[in-house]
């Protein structure tokens, strides 16, 4: 929606020197060298197993597959299943998706006509106030629930507030804060979006509190860090949520994690969400479609639905550093919720990697020339 | 095709397997449709330089810029004869000319000392000096017994990698 025309630039601020080996990760062919042996005209003319990379990389690779909607089978292919399939989209358009926007046209109503009151009158008793918006807050998040039909399953204890806690979520769609957010009021980080999206962003959920960032703006990276350490040390704040992949996945990879969650001295709450694709895939696929696009394609399914996991609280073990720990709850996540690991970085959708990945495999083979160079 | 449709006719499947010698089979070519048109994603019927250097996994590679020089602005056809010295039946002659045409950048069919320098500078970055390349090469090439000046063709490179086998294939997912 917001940033699907950037252009891609190299983003020597995003990605650090100390990430994850990429090299663990990806498929590794014939090595570009053999070990040991003189060096010969051959070795060095012969590009195959870089140029079978390059290639493999062409026909497919494990970033894309991150991103690509995968929508239900179709199913309406024969004499009988087909008029079914028809009355239930005619069922599904005209009789559902009316009644579904009835009832969020209701629940905004019944929420204004609250929240607006008490977030007025109530200016100076904040404990008070803060209350009851939370309440409002959880409220018409239902109402949105329940606007798709969502059926929602929780699994594992509910979410406490106590201070110095944050919770972790792997991010499929801005429908995953709404989900998580009708059960308990989380303070969120978010992306500021343009549209209607931006001014409920900036009215309602300030009321929460949350922490607004910049893609495009390389500073920003520090300023953000520096207000989620202070809200997460704030005592009556409410916990914060955060996605660490830092963009929309499709639900069945997972990116990784942005290190921020994981060096506020915290304990992380991991948490996992995975959707069932039997009626509808929830994946916001941003460059596709907007989200406005994205919920009316979900009011107009069957159901939305999904299970949630609460895991185990994790701590920083001693010795490990935050990265570890990012990947460490990164797989708890992906375990609970079926994913697969990738080692890119989500925001490499909107920027090139950093030239350090490619500076590593260079230098790798130069003290491989180098070395057998000097045998005999 | 070449438009943006995204449905391959049998007529246009067989003659994409033709024009690339039946190096992959049809199942394959559907495939590798399917991933040319999640690559064209402007719908213009070929995938521009930006479009490949996104995929990071790409981007990454000491050779891409080198590569992307033969794939760019391809269409689906010659996207595929492009890709078939990767495929599973190609020959060790065919795999051998098209590292010759990586090398030879001028298309003119001789390498130069300088073109296997720039690939060399390619595949080792700053961690060579420029001099220590030129040592390098020199050294190997007069092992080898050619020199500075000569002009390797084709049939050299065949002399020189095709001894041992050459792993250079890729696979295409079919689901």
């Amino acid at each position: 929606m917001s940033s699907s025309e950037a252009k891609l630039k190299p983003s020597s601020s995003e990605l650090d020197l100390d990430r994850p080996n990429i090299e663990d990760y990806l498929p590794s062919g014939a090595s570009i060298h053999e070990p040991h042996g003189k060096l010969r005209l051959r070795d060095l003319l012969d590009i195959s197993p870089i140029l079978t990379e390059a290639a493999g990389a062409i026909v497919d690779d494990s970033f894309t597959r991150c991103f690509k909607s995968n929508p239900p089978e179709p199913w309406n292919w024969n004499v009988y299943l087909f008029p079914l399939w028809c009355s239930g989209v005619v069922f599904r358009y005209l009789i559902l998706f009316p009644v579904r926007a009835l009832v969020l046209t209701i629940g905004w109503i019944i929420f204004l006509s609250f929240f607006i009151p008490v977030h007025f009158l109530l200016k100076g008793n904040d404990s008070l106030r803060k209350k009851w918006e939370r309440v409002l807050v959880e409220l018409i998040c239902s109402f949105f629930v329940a606007s798709w039909t969502g059926v929602v399953k929780y699994h594992g204890p509910r979410p406490s507030m106590r201070p110095k806690q944050v919770f972790v979520a792997n991010h499929t769609s801005m429908i995953d804060f709404i989900i998580l957010e009708q059960m308990t009021a989380f303070a969120v980080i978010m992306q500021k979006h343009p549209g209607w999206v931006g001014l409920l962003q900036s009215t309602i959920l300030e009321s929460v509190g949350c922490i607004w960032f910049n893609r495009s703006e390389a500073k920003d990276r520090e300023i953000v860090a520096k207000k989620l350490r202070e809200h997460s040390q704030g005592a009556d704040n409410n916990p914060l949520l955060i996605f660490p992949e830092g963009t929309c996945v499709n639900n069945q990879y997972s990116v990784m994690f942005k290190k921020g969650a994981f060096e506020l001295g915290c304990t992380v709450c991991p948490v996992a969400i995975k959707y069932n694709k039997i009626f509808v895939d929830a994946f916001w696929n941003s460059r596709k479609q907007s989200f406005t696009v994205h919920l009316l394609q979900l009011m107009t399914s069957w159901a939305v639905v999904c299970d949630v996991w609460y895991l185990e609280p994790q701590n920083l073990r001693p010795g490990e550093t935050a990265i570890e720990f990012a990947e460490r709850v990164r797989d708890i996540i992906s375990v609970r919720a079926g994913l697969k690991k990738v080692p890119w970085d989500g925001y490499l959708k909107y920027s090139r990697p950093s030239p350090k990945h490619r500076e590593r495999k260079q230098q790798s083979f130069a003290e491989s020339v180098l070395r057998r160079l000097e045998e005999k | 095709m070449g438009n943006s449709s995204s449905m391959l006719t049998q007529y246009d499947i067989e003659e994409v397997q033709q024009h690339c010698n039946n190096a992959f089979s049809q199942q394959e070519i559907v495939s590798l449709y399917k991933r040319f048109c999640q690559l064209d994603r402007n719908g213009g019927g070929f995938v521009s330089a930006e479009e490949f250097l996104s995929v990071p996994e790409f981007a990454v590679n000491p050779l891409s810029q080198r590569v992307l020089r033969m794939v760019d602005g391809l269409n689906f056809k010659e996207f595929v004869a492009f890709l078939s010295a990767f495929g599973p039946r190609a020959t060790l002659q065919q795999k051998i000319e098209f590292i010759f045409k990586v090398y030879d950048s001028d298309g003119n069919g001789k390498v130069t000392f300088n073109d296997m320098l720039d690939v060399l500078h390619d595949l080792t970055g700053q961690f060579i000096s420029e001099k220590q390349r030129k040592q390098v090469l020199t050294q190997v090439l007069e092992e080898a017994g050619y020199t500075k000046e000569s002009l390797l063709v084709l049939s050299d490179f065949v002399k020189i990698l095709g001894s041992s086998g050459l792993k250079m294939e890729v696979e295409v997912p079919v689901d």
